[in-house]
């Protein structure tokens, strides 16, 4: 089944009857019937698709079916080389790392990874990285700035690990030094949010010369469940807590804390990857021709000064105009 | 400042100035008042407490910001604070179970001394001039909003602009879910700033008190060039609450402690607060403060 959210409810009856119809007998098929159904459906799916709560895009950013990093890799990129390991301790599957060729050019790419089915979900520890996957995101990292390649990174986690072995090899320190490096790396770095924007472990291999949002991707601080816990004493009102944070694409373009958004086929990335991957192919085109026409030193310079005026009583005054 | 730092420099730790009442209304509490430390349990006269520290077990009671102040400078009357004009200004107009940010946020500073979360500005430490700031867990659990960023920022600017050391004493429970994004991007906007403060060559010595984690930890507190913690404080990332509810996992006693990040090679040292004072002069004077 296509359709298998809660929202989403009158779509799944309405594409229950085009299968029952399409599973009768060839000669009583009503190919007409079917065609004003599907028609309908497609009409109530871009409907209930254009007035998504920000709560049920956190659904839809969730979904299972939802293309991950090594999708979009394999969309976009040709000769993908996965580099692994940290040179140290261990070698994350909840963050993925390598060089490819993208529009004719070698680039560092780096995405959180949650894993599909549950072997690879697993493997993937369901996308919350370890210290380990940071140290490998700043080791590649370093690499591209070697190198002169530009940078591509995918967000899609709800978070870091929190767990012993996280807090003893110091998940603080490694998503430190992935802000710290980040802010002076010597090269250009786009980042997408292509599903989950969750907290530090996002932002560990967030910060970018530009930030785009996929058009049903969230961005938290803390998960609307945790907030609501906390602010409402009762994680229930998770769609309340998700409507005040301010969480989707369109509301941080406007807060200007994003640079851009990506479009999604009607129905969610997830009904449709390889569009979506079309889609997520010409924006990243765009961002790379933006941040290589400008010198190394301007982009910097740029990077540091959006940094700088993030929350500068300046900018939020300049919002409120 | 003087009149919270009484003439033997002991602060009382009685009930009201760990809620951090006015100064005013401390000096109305008898000067004999019991207190029982939570660690060893013992009732303790107020008055025999040196910077609020147990003198049978050494358990450090949290400090509010303006305590901490007079306990590390030399003269607190000659602290400059600054950036008070900087407040959280709601930029989501977040409205939770009824009750408005906004509104609360006017609460807290009516109910305490703190215009934010952290308190700025310039003293000396030893005769040695420091860009300050100290966090005060009382204002919103010490979370990091987007005016807490700026005053940190602000605090590694004036390092670079009066060539002097910037010192932070951490108190926070992570991120400020009212500024969701405004909130989380100070992680990146504190550390941008210190990346400037240690081109111009000034050291970042970073204290942390209990309780330090989440955003703060990941961010700039993590990337101290000399980091210091207070002895049984709690440091961490998630902290052994969050991580015990997600992954139902038993944790041993001292995990996430200031001695546990000290064995796991977080930080540099643990140091006794009735020492930290000239432990302070004595690194800064290393690097020729
Ligand atoms: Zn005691």
């Amino acid at each position: 089944m296509t359709y298998d959210l809660d929202f989403e409810r009158p779509l799944a009856e309405l594409e229950k009857r085009i299968q029952s119809l399409r599973s009768k007998r060839p000669e009583k098929i009503n190919t007409s019937e079917i065609a004003s159904l599907e028609q309908e459906l497609s009409e109530r799916t871009a409907e209930i698709y254009s007035g998504l709560t920000p709560w049920q895009r956190v659904l839809v950013a969730r979904h299972k079916n939802r293309p991950y990093t090594a999708d979009y890799i394999r969309f976009l990129f040709n000769d993908f080389f996965e580099m692994r390991g940290d040179r140290a301790f261990g070698d994350d599957h909840a963050i993925l790392t390598g060089i490819a060729s993208f529009n004719g050019q070698t680039v560092v790419i780096i995405g959180n990874q949650k894993g599909r089915d549950i072997k690879e979900k697993q493997e993937c520890n369901f996308g919350l990285a370890h210290p380990e996957g940071y140290r490998k995101a700043q080791r590649v990292m370093q690499h591209a700035e070697k190198f002169g390649f530009p940078v591509i990174t995918f967000v899609d986690t709800a978070g870091a690990f929190p767990g012993l072995e996280s807090e003893e090899r110091g998940i603080s320190e490694a998503i430190a030094d992935n802000l710290l490096l980040m802010a002076v790396l010597r090269t250009p770095i786009v980042s997408i949010v292509i599903g989950e924007g969750g907290s530090g472990g996002a932002l560990g291999i967030g910060v970018a010369d530009r930030t785009l949002m996929m058009e049903n991707s969230v961005y938290t601080v803390a998960a609307p469940e945790a907030a609501a816990s906390i602010l409402w004493k009762d994680s229930s009102f998770a769609h309340q807590a998700a409507e005040a944070m301010k969480i989707t694409a369109d509301d941080l373009y406007h807060l200007k804390l994003i640079d851009g958004i990506v479009p999604e086929p009607i129905g969610g990335a997830h009904k449709d990857p390889r569009t979506a991957a079309n889609y997520v192919g010409e924006a990243l085109k765009e961002e790379m021709r933006y941040v290589q026409a400008i010198s190394l030193d301007m982009l910097l310079e740029q990077r540091y000064q959006k940094l700088r005026s993030i929350g500068a009583p300046d900018s939020l005054a300049a919002l409120k105009r | 400042m003087r009149d919270i730092n009484q003439a033997d420099s002991k602060f009382a730790a009685n009930g009201d100035s760990l809620n951090g009442g006015s100064p005013e209304k401390r000096r109305e509490v008898p000067p004999d008042l019991f207190i029982k430390c939570p660690k060893c349990r013992e009732m303790l006269l107020s008055r025999d407490l040196t910077l609020k520290v147990c003198p049978r077990c050494g358990h450090h009671f949290r400090l509010t910001a303006k305590e901490r102040i007079s306990s590390v400078l030399d003269d607190p009357d000659r602290f400059i604070e600054l950036d008070t004009d900087i407040k959280s200004s709601d930029p989501l107009q977040f409205v939770s179970k009824s009750q408005a940010y906004s509104a609360k946020l006017a609460d807290i500073e009516k109910s305490t001394d703190l215009t934010d979360t952290i308190v700025t500005g310039m003293g000396h430490i030893e005769g040695i001039p420091v860009s300050l700031a100290v966090m005060d867990f009382r204002f919103i659990g010490g979370s990091m909003g987007a005016a807490t960023g700026e005053r940190i920022t602000r605090t590694f600017e004036r390092g670079i602009q009066h060539q002097c050391g910037a010192v932070i004493f951490t108190a926070s429970g992570g991120a400020r879910m009212q500024e969701n994004l405004f909130s989380l991007f100070q992680m990146a906007k504190t550390t941008a700033a210190l990346t400037k403060l240690s081109a111009a060559k000034q050291p970042f010595i970073c204290v942390l008190t209990d309780p330090t984690t989440g955003g703060v930890t990941a961010s700039f507190a993590a990337l101290g060039d000399i980091i210091l913690a207070e002895p049984g404080a709690l440091v961490g990332f998630a902290g052994p609450l969050v991580i015990e509810q997600a992954l139902h996992q038993k944790l041993p006693p001292d995990t996430d402690t200031s001695e546990f990040a000290l064995a796991h090679g977080m930080i540099d040292a643990v140091v006794d607060r009735r020492s930290l004072r000239p432990t302070l002069g004595r690194i800064l004077r290393l690097y020729g403060g």
